[in-house]
């Protein structure tokens, strides 16, 4: 059962979420998609006092688009919890000598870093405020990296393109030049 | 409730290689970013390749109805540039600061990720906002 614990190699599990595409028309003629979900959870909450005309729908319609992200909770919770490797994540050279000169300690066993994600009024803040702009973004550009870059893109349509160019552009500039700052000025 | 089960186990399918391709990791998508490691692109070219070519080959082969009987059609996304390219960068800038896009907090969130749980609240919060100023947005 080692390949159950083991990290999983791109070619590997590229195929696998590329397949989530075919495997969504088939069950239900569904486009795979994950922001969407998003929308269907504000639907679900909005208050009666403050409706605003996006959210007004039937989210009904769209059980089964939650139940797929339920599902991918429970994924997460099997690969990383009841199946999780105690390996940190094996990051290339260059990758592991950026990290130190950031000022962040190299991977320990977690996928995400202590210094951004441990619990603090600090951390917090900031993982909400760049939660609000991934919500903000991928509901004006209509999809994320699945709904854009796997589906559209396996789809051949151009507005994909345009997102995942833009997507992909929002990142080199945050990962080039905030992140380097955020630990040490 | 039986008819949902499938996307239930598909979910489950999808959340556990985010996971074990570490495609949910921060540090995978800082080295994805500063092109160190071809880990993420294989994943995504691969996860692209695969999609193009079973799209074809349904098209090829007149598959015709889904599972429940609907037919197959592929939704086109509306015309436009200004939304996807804007959209998209905000999107990104937030994805390259906290390395979790929308499927990958999920699943993050499933491991009792305390920090996941934070950003999928604002990303909640995004949404609204994005539908509250919907009109006054160019497009």
């Amino acid at each position: 059962m080692d390949w159950l614990v083991h990290p999983w190699p791109w070619y590997v599990a590229g195929p696998l979420i590329g397949l989530m595409v075919p495997l969504m028309l088939f069950i239900g003629n569904r486009s795979f998609g994950i922001s969407n979900n998003l929308r269907h959870l504000c639907a679900i909450t909005q208050p009666p006092t403050v409706e605003v005309d996006f959210f007004r729908y039937n989210w009904k319609e769209h059980v089964w688009s939650l139940v797929f992200v339920i599902g991918t909770g429970l994924g997460g919770y099997l690969a990383g919890v009841v199946f999780a490797d105690p390996n940190p994540v094996q990051l290339s050279q260059a990758a592991q000598d950026m990290l130190l000169s950031w000022g962040f300690l190299l991977p320990s066993g977690s996928l995400v870093p202590d210094e951004l994600f441990h619990t603090s009024v600090r951390n917090f803040t900031f993982l909400f405020a760049c939660g609000v702009l991934v919500g903000f973004g991928t509901r004006y550009a209509g999809g994320c990296t699945s709904g854009h870059a796997i589906t559209g893109l396996s789809t051949l349509q151009l507005p994909s393109l345009y997102a995942v160019l833009g997507i992909f552009g929002g990142g080199l500039i945050a990962s080039w030049f905030l992140v380097p700052h955020m630990l040490i000025g | 409730m039986f008819r949902y089960l499938p996307y239930l186990l598909v979910g489950i399918l999808f959340g556990f290689v985010l996971v074990k391709s570490e495609a949910a990791s921060w540090y995978r998508i800082q080295e994805m970013f500063h092109f160190q490691n071809f880990h993420m692109f294989g994943i995504l070219f691969s996860a692209i390749a695969t999609g193009v070519v079973s799209i074809q080959i349904i098209k090829r082969l007149g598959r015709k109805k889904a599972l429940d009987g609907q037919a197959i059609d592929i939704p086109e996304k509306a015309p436009g540039t200004v939304s996807y390219v804007v959209g998209g960068l905000i999107f990104g800038f937030g994805w390259g600061l906290i390395g979790l896009c929308p499927g990958p907090m999920f699943a993050l969130a499933g491991t009792g990720s305390l920090g996941a749980m934070v950003v999928l609240a604002g990303s909640l919060h995004g949404t609204w906002l994005y539908g509250a100023l919907k009109q006054h947005l160019p497009h």
